[in-house]
């Protein structure tokens, strides 16, 4: 056992800080973020380690149990989804300061903002309370979406109304699906609705509402629309954050609602009709991003495919003999995605720190200004279309083990199609890097140079999501504490 | 102490890849640093190769093994066939290096060339000693990332659509390979390269044939497009726009004999010939094989530019390798062996040639060849002996493979593949002698060449001894291919391991 109230202390950490820095201000203590995000990362660190050592954490808020109490919870999937927030959170903190500087963006905004979205992110990850999780998800989308407005141009109002319009139907939906389980089984807390839930009618509209209200705030297909303005509009650090956590976060919920409350309704035609979409989005995401001509439309448009391939994990997961490998290779999945988009869009950031702006052909000739946000990005890219030698590799040969071995073969062809694409857009933007200059280009754009703290923060994403193609067997290893009853 | 040597595989392939690290942190301006980093990058790995080959003859078993899926592992190993590889690839890129210093040193990029350079040094050795077919498979893609800035280096639109039918192919194949290769984990689980093949893979391809010839038929599709095999070749002539040392490095180290080798371990060290017979898959390899061998030919005898004549000798001379996986038996098998070897040497030599022409004369086409050897005498017999050993005059290493080849389909009494190569070695005459007739003979035109014409007698001393050093290579390995030492012998070697001694 760990000697901190670590499992709190992940959520009210980032929050004091975000408090601290309203009221004290960024001018007076502009080190108070790198603080608190250091002090979250630690406590992150001893909630992995408890894991690992002793299995799933519990934490009673303020000592009451359940019922009555809100029960914080941490398995190994939690653990490692509070790390890659941690991580990517982290890498954010240290790139925005410089990047708002430079932009002109105040950061009065930015960082309480950033620091409760962090928090709640948290707070998702390791709540088992279904009502404290409709309370995070409503505060996620309070944090994200004037994060998605920063820019404050029509293009990115616009963006964000969207968004927030969306994501608040989502929020409705999601709490209408609760209200019914609660009716249902007289209970909030997710294990327990779980063991009490029958499948009936109830549970089937319940099932079907939070479903619903979750694909539109991940942005699975069909309910992506408002993903690829939002998230290219907002300035990078926030891009990074929304596309790589905020997303993620809801399919996180509606995967771990799947397996773990909803597995009496989780027949095989249901696990297709979700992974259908799921293929849809990948397909569909990675034909977007073909036909973009900026750079960070292109990069949003990659997440609505990669977010695809995490629902991938409902048809595979009903079948036995493919259950435990698509249980392991979604959770990689997820993980490499995170790290690998926020070092993608950080990147994107330098590019548009540099020239003003990220229209693909303006990377031509750029090389030697940018040599490592461009290595950063094609290291980045690699870890997204599963090449070796990068975790998204080890992630896909997993998925497409489970889909082949038990024959499936419809998902083990979306899978190769849809990194054979991600290798098209992505090796679109690399070539373009990789032209020779226009003549007189450098008399035309005189290009900014960009803080190396800058440089280097989507370079270590990048190599770390490079670094997981080396072994999977530690994270799989934690991963598999509480893991889903559903697995043989 | 044991320890460090046990590592040395992995120590190997860490050689280049932190040259690689190195080289791209430092800026473009510094070239001394540069040069040094190189060479101290390919001479610590000849030295760590040759540590290895000692440590291996003298008997310890060099194996480097970690989990990397709970069922599945990172293996490297150096086995006869690895070291075969390994060697080649550490020797003729010490070579390269020197070469490309001379090439590039002037031009933009530099940093990124050369580290790019160093990378793809690092995924070879790694498709080498890889002794899985995951681990083999983490390298063959990482070549693919690895060459593609080499192949788009001068970044003009010409390049840029090589670069794209590169990817086109080798993506593809790398896709097909992955299929392929995920089947047979799910069949037969994590399985080591064997010499003469896998027994658990023997058993399934017994209990589930079509299956079994599905996956073999997939993973030869996906490293036949690296090998240049008809119909899946047309990426490489258009990959000649790369530098000349690139296409060297393509053509004779790297990316074609990655394929060449991913066939030798696919059907002699996964299925096994045996299998791979019954299946039936190896009589079509053959035919392939042959087709790509005539079908090179024929399409290098029109071409007028050097390095196009070259790049379809290349997706001919390849397919031997095939051909000698493919014909059946020992002898086949050690001419096929023994051309992964003798092809590199003689190629690389012609490349060198080609660059060394277009750098100092900037003649490109054949017809400028006119008389040429009166003027670069030494560039000019580096490419005679290469070009004759190619077309397979005796004592050059070219005989040697086509004559185990030819040994090879009378045991097996194949004599189509026979009539295959004398067919080709008369082509191989039909568009090599010309030239160096050319080169040798004609009168010299006097005019054309002045932009280029810097005034000197020969290329640059850093262009010209790597020609030749790689010429004398090519020389002695025919020559003296009794020799214990000689590639010849090394694949006797690792043809023993592949077949029991009473078959042969």
């Amino acid at each position: 056992m760990s000697l901190l109230p670590s499992l709190p202390l992940a959520f009210f950490l980032p929050l004091l800080t975000a408090l601290l820095v309203f009221l004290v201000g960024m001018r007076r203590a502009p080190w108070l973020p790198l603080l608190g995000a250091l002090a979250t990362v630690l406590v992150v660190a001893d909630i992995a380690i408890s894991v690992a050592l002793d299995g799933p954490q519990r934490h009673h808020l303020g000592g009451w149990e359940p019922p009555l109490g809100v029960e914080l919870y941490a398995d190994g999937l939690a653990a490692l989804m509070v790390l890659l927030t941690a991580l990517v959170g982290l890498a954010v903190t240290l790139y925005a300061g410089p990047y708002l500087r430079g932009k002109g963006h105040s950061g009065e905004h930015f960082w309480p903002l950033w620091l409760i979205q962090w928090a709640t992110l948290n707070g998702i990850f390791l709540s088992a309370d279904l009502f404290n999780l409709y309370v995070m998800l409503e505060l996620l989308t309070l944090t994200a979406t004037p994060l998605a407005a920063m820019a404050a141009d029509r293009s990115a109002l616009g963006a964000a109304l969207r968004y927030l319009l969306l994501a608040l139907l989502g929020s409705l939906a999601y709490l209408l699906g609760v209200a019914l389980l609660y009716g249902s089984t007289g209970s909030l807390h997710l294990h327990e609705v779980g063991e009490l839930l029958q499948a009936d009618a109830a549970a089937a509209v319940a099932a079907a509402l939070i479903t619903a209200g979750l694909f539109a705030k991940a942005a699975i297909f069909p309910l992506h629309i408002w993903l690829m303005p939002a998230h290219s509009n907002a300035p990078a650090p926030a891009s990074a954050a929304l596309s790589a956590l905020v997303a993620k976060a809801a399919v996180y919920l509606l995967l771990r609602l799947w397996l773990w409350v909803f597995p009496v309704l989780l027949t095989a035609p249901m696990g297709w009709l979700i992974g259908g979409l799921g293929a849809t989005a990948v397909l569909y995401g990675a034909l977007q991003a073909l036909r973009q001509n900026r750079l960070k439309p292109l990069i949003a448009y990659s997440t609505i495919a990669q977010l695809g391939y995490l629902l991938l994990l409902l048809p595979l997961v009903v079948v036995p003999a493919a259950a435990t490998y698509a249980w392991h290779g979604v959770a990689y999945q997820a993980l490499v995605h995170g790290l690998a988009k926020a070092a993608a869009f950080l990147a994107a950031g330098n590019v548009i720190y540099c020239l003003g702006n990220d229209r693909l052909e303006g990377l031509r000739g750029l090389t030697p200004y940018l040599s490592i946000s461009l290595l950063a990005l094609g290291l980045a890219f690699a870890a997204l279309m599963g090449m070796p030698p990068t975790g998204g590799f080890l992630a896909k040969w997993l998925i497409l083990t489970g889909a082949l071995g038990s024959g499936q073969w419809v998902w083990a062809i979306v899978l190769i199609l849809g990194s054979l694409l991600a290798g098209a857009y992505a090796f679109r933007v690399l070539s373009v890097a990789h032209a020779s200059p226009p003549y007189g280009w450098i008399e035309i754009y005189p290009p900014r140079p960009v803080p190396l703290v800058m440089q280097l923060t989507p370079l270590m994403l990048a190599l770390l999501a490079v670094v997981m193609g080396i072994s999977a067997v530690p994270v799989l290893n934690l991963l598999d504490q509480g893991a889903p009853e559903v697995l043989p | 102490m044991i320890w460090l040597i046990e590592q040395l595989p992995l120590l190997t392939i860490l050689a280049s890849l932190l040259t690689a690290v190195i080289i791209f942190m430092l800026r473009d301006r510094r070239r001394r640093a540069r040069t040094f980093w190189n060479l101290f990058g390919a001479v610590t790995k000849l030295v760590l190769v040759v540590f290895m080959l000692y440590a291996v003859i003298s008997g310890v078993e060099l194996e480097v093994v970690w989990l990397v899926l709970p069922d599945l592992s990172f293996r490297l190993a150096a086995d006869p066939l690895a070291l075969l590889f390994v060697m080649l690839s550490a020797s003729l890129w010490l070579v390269t290096t020197i070469y490309a210093i001379g090439y590039l040193e002037g031009s933009g990029q530099r940093a990124r060339f050369f580290g790019f350079f160093s990378l793809c040094v690092a995924a070879t050795t790694g498709i080498a000693l890889a002794n899985n077919l995951f681990t083999f498979f983490i390298f063959y893609e990482a070549l693919t990332l690895a060459t593609y800035p080499l192949v788009v280096h001068r970044g003009h639109p010409a390049a840029l659509q090589a670069g794209r039918i590169y990817l086109t192919y080798t993506l593809g194949g790398g896709a097909l390979l992955l299929v392929g290769a995920v089947m047979l984990h799910t069949a037969v689980g994590d399985q080591p390269f064997t010499p003469g093949g896998v027994e658990a893979v023997a058993l399934w391809a017994a209990d589930s044939p079509l299956m079994a010839t599905l996956v073999i038929g997939l993973m030869l599709a996906g490293v036949g497009v690296k090998a240049a095999l008809v119909p899946l070749h047309s990426w490489l002539p258009i990959a000649m726009v790369a530098p000349a040392p690139v296409s060297a490095l393509l053509h004779a180290v790297a990316v074609v004999k990655a394929g060449a080798f991913g066939v030798i371990r696919i059907v002699q060290d996964i299925y096994g010939a045996e299998i791979a017979f019954e299946l039936g898959i190896t009589p079509v390899l053959a035919v392939l094989a042959a087709i790509t061998i005539i079908y090179g030919s024929l399409r290098a005898l029109a071409q007028t530019d050097i390095k196009r004549r070259l790049a379809f000798s290349t997706v001919s001379q390849v397919s031997y390798i095939t051909l000698g996986v493919a014909a059946g038996g020992p002898l086949a098998l050690i001419g096929g062996v023994a051309h992964l070897v003798h092809q590199g040497l003689m190629k690389i030599t012609l490349f060198f040639c080609a660059g060394n022409y277009s750098e100092t004369l900037g003649i490109s086409r054949i017809d400028q060849l006119n008389g040429v050897g009166w003027r670069m005498p030494w560039t000019s017999v580096a490419f005679t002996v290469g070009a004759l050993g190619m077309v397979g005059l005796p004592p050059l290493a070219g005989f040697i493979s086509k004559w185990y080849l030819g040994l090879g389909a009378l045991q097996q009494g194949s004599y189509w593949v026979l009539a295959v190569l004398v067919l080709s070695t008369l082509l191989n005459a039909a568009y090599f002698l010309p030239v160096i007739r050319r080169i040798w003979l004609l009168p010299a035109a006097p005019i054309g060449l002045k932009r280029h014409d810097s005034g000197k007698l020969e290329s640059h001393a850093w262009l010209l001894y790597p020609a030749l050093i790689t010429a004398f290579a090519a020389l002695f390995a025919g020559a003296f291919a009794a020799s214990q030492w000689s590639p010849l012998s090394w694949a006797e070697r690792i043809v023993e391991q592949e077949y029991p001694l009473d078959e042969r």
